[in-house]
């Protein structure tokens, strides 16, 4: 690793301030920056620790929807009583990332903004059309990821909390690596106030995406049969030693379906 | 360099280390603590599984300035004295290791398991909850037999 200097402001003004320049990150749960700067992947001449803000913190029910800080581990989602109660695809989700001990440092917030393309929860946050919230604004699912490891976040912008509209079905599907635990597919589908929202990672070459062609057919009728023969075009497709272009499209189909029927 | 202040095993360590030092570094080279081992440095084997305020991490992947003010347990701090924790004394009565590398994190990472499921653990339960740690001699059967010894052992002694 290279050299950096590390931060770790108490307030979120100060947290803003260290991070408003390019040679700066944001360093969360660390479970993807810190083996990317072992690698030397990654250089940032400083280190930005978020864990130590208040703001990032707290699960609550906010009116129709669960608000998650962008602190709280996965460990802390998977174990949450009211996660479980509201949104419990999504307290699934986090207990089947990586491992306990992964589970036990990295956060949602470092997770949603770093969008690896096989992470899991942008796949959660894009099919319950989650709201995320930032020191400047709030952004919406849809607009929100740009391509792998891209988002909307600017310089200095720091995610604070994300809030989860609570679906009437949900679930998800997870086609992991045995040795990464990584999605090599991920399909979570979702049905809120009627309309149906499936949101694939691991496969796609552009990052996660929404099925829209198996939306409309969902909303009309909730059942693995709507799903049909809807799958992505294999040319879109992560194509890599675990599998091809056209193995993900086959599976994307498969665990969509699955979603659906267990949800 | 930072000045870092933290308690490892019950005692108060202040160390000045570059911001760079990762936690098993400086566990393994400043405090001279050689039971948390560097298996793979990517973050997927679990030899360098210690406790960071009672919750098991990998300390390859997380700098020491992260666990400044925090409470560290590793390998060496679990036994009280000359008597072992359950857990080792379980891994040594039904062998639970071939070369014994990875014997310290699968200690910890079942004195976590333990700790947040409680004593009444089966054995997929177990394999499940052993995905971060790995065992390059593949002998799981017996490191799955001694969290279960563990368990039960546990359990009387509740």
């Amino acid at each position: 690793m290279y050299q950096t200097t590390y931060h770790r402001p108490a307030t979120l003004d100060e947290a803003i301030k260290l991070g408003s320049n390019d040679e700066a990150k944001y360093l969360s749960g660390g479970q993807t920056l810190i083996p990317t700067m072992k690698q030397r992947l990654a250089s940032p001449e400083s280190l930005v620790d978020l864990s130590g803000l208040s703001e990032l913190q707290g699960i609550r029910a906010d009116g129709g929807s669960l608000s998650i800080g962008a602190g709280m581990t996965h460990a802390d989602v998977a174990s949450s009583a009211q996660v479980r109660e509201m949104i419990p695809a999504l307290a699934d989700l986090a207990g089947g990332i990586g491992d306990p001990h992964v589970r036990n440092m990295g956060t949602l917030g470092g997770s949603v903004a770093n969008n690896d393309p096989s992470a899991d929860y942008p796949a959660a946050v894009l099919a319950l059309n989650a709201t995320i919230y930032t020191n400047k604004r709030e952004i919406s699912a849809d607009s929100f990821f740009n391509g792998l490891f891209e988002t909307v976040l600017e310089e200095g912008e720091i995610i604070t909390r994300i809030s989860f509209p609570v679906p009437s079905k949900a679930n998800y599907q997870k086609f992991d690596s045995p040795a990464s635990r990584y999605a090599l597919v991920g399909v979570f589908a979702a049905r809120t106030d009627g309309n149906c929202r499936v949101a694939v990672t691991g496969a796609g070459n552009d990052g996660v995406f929404r099925m829209e062609a198996a939306e409309g057919a969902l909303s009309a009728s909730w059942s693995a049969d709507s799903v049909g023969k809807n799958r992505p075009d294999p040319d879109d497709m992560i194509v890599d030693l675990h599998g091809t272009g056209e193995y993900r499209a086959h599976l994307v189909n498969v665990l969509a379906k699955r979603a659906v029927t267990a949800a | 360099m930072t000045t870092i202040a933290m308690q490892v095993n019950g005692k108060e360590v202040t160390a000045d280390v570059e911001d760079r030092t990762l936690l098993v570094q400086y566990i393994r080279e400043s405090l001279g603590l050689t039971g948390t081992h560097v298996g793979c440095d990517t973050s997927q084997c679990g030899a360098c599984v210690v406790h960071v305020d009672g919750k098991a991490v990998k300390s390859c992947t997380m700098l020491a300035a992260q666990a400044a003010g925090k409470t560290i347990t590793t390998i060496e701090g679990i036994a009280d004295g000359d008597t072992l924790d359950p857990i080792q004394v379980a891994f040594h009565e039904n062998h639970g290791l071939q070369c014994g590398f990875c014997t310290p994190g699968m200690i910890m990472a079942t004195k976590d398991m333990i700790a947040r499921h409680g004593t009444d653990l089966d054995e997929k339960t177990i394999r499940s909850e052993l995905e971060g740690n790995i065992c390059r001699c593949t002998g799981y059967h017996n490191i799955v037999k001694s969290i279960q010894a563990a368990a039960s052992a546990m359990a009387a002694a509740e």
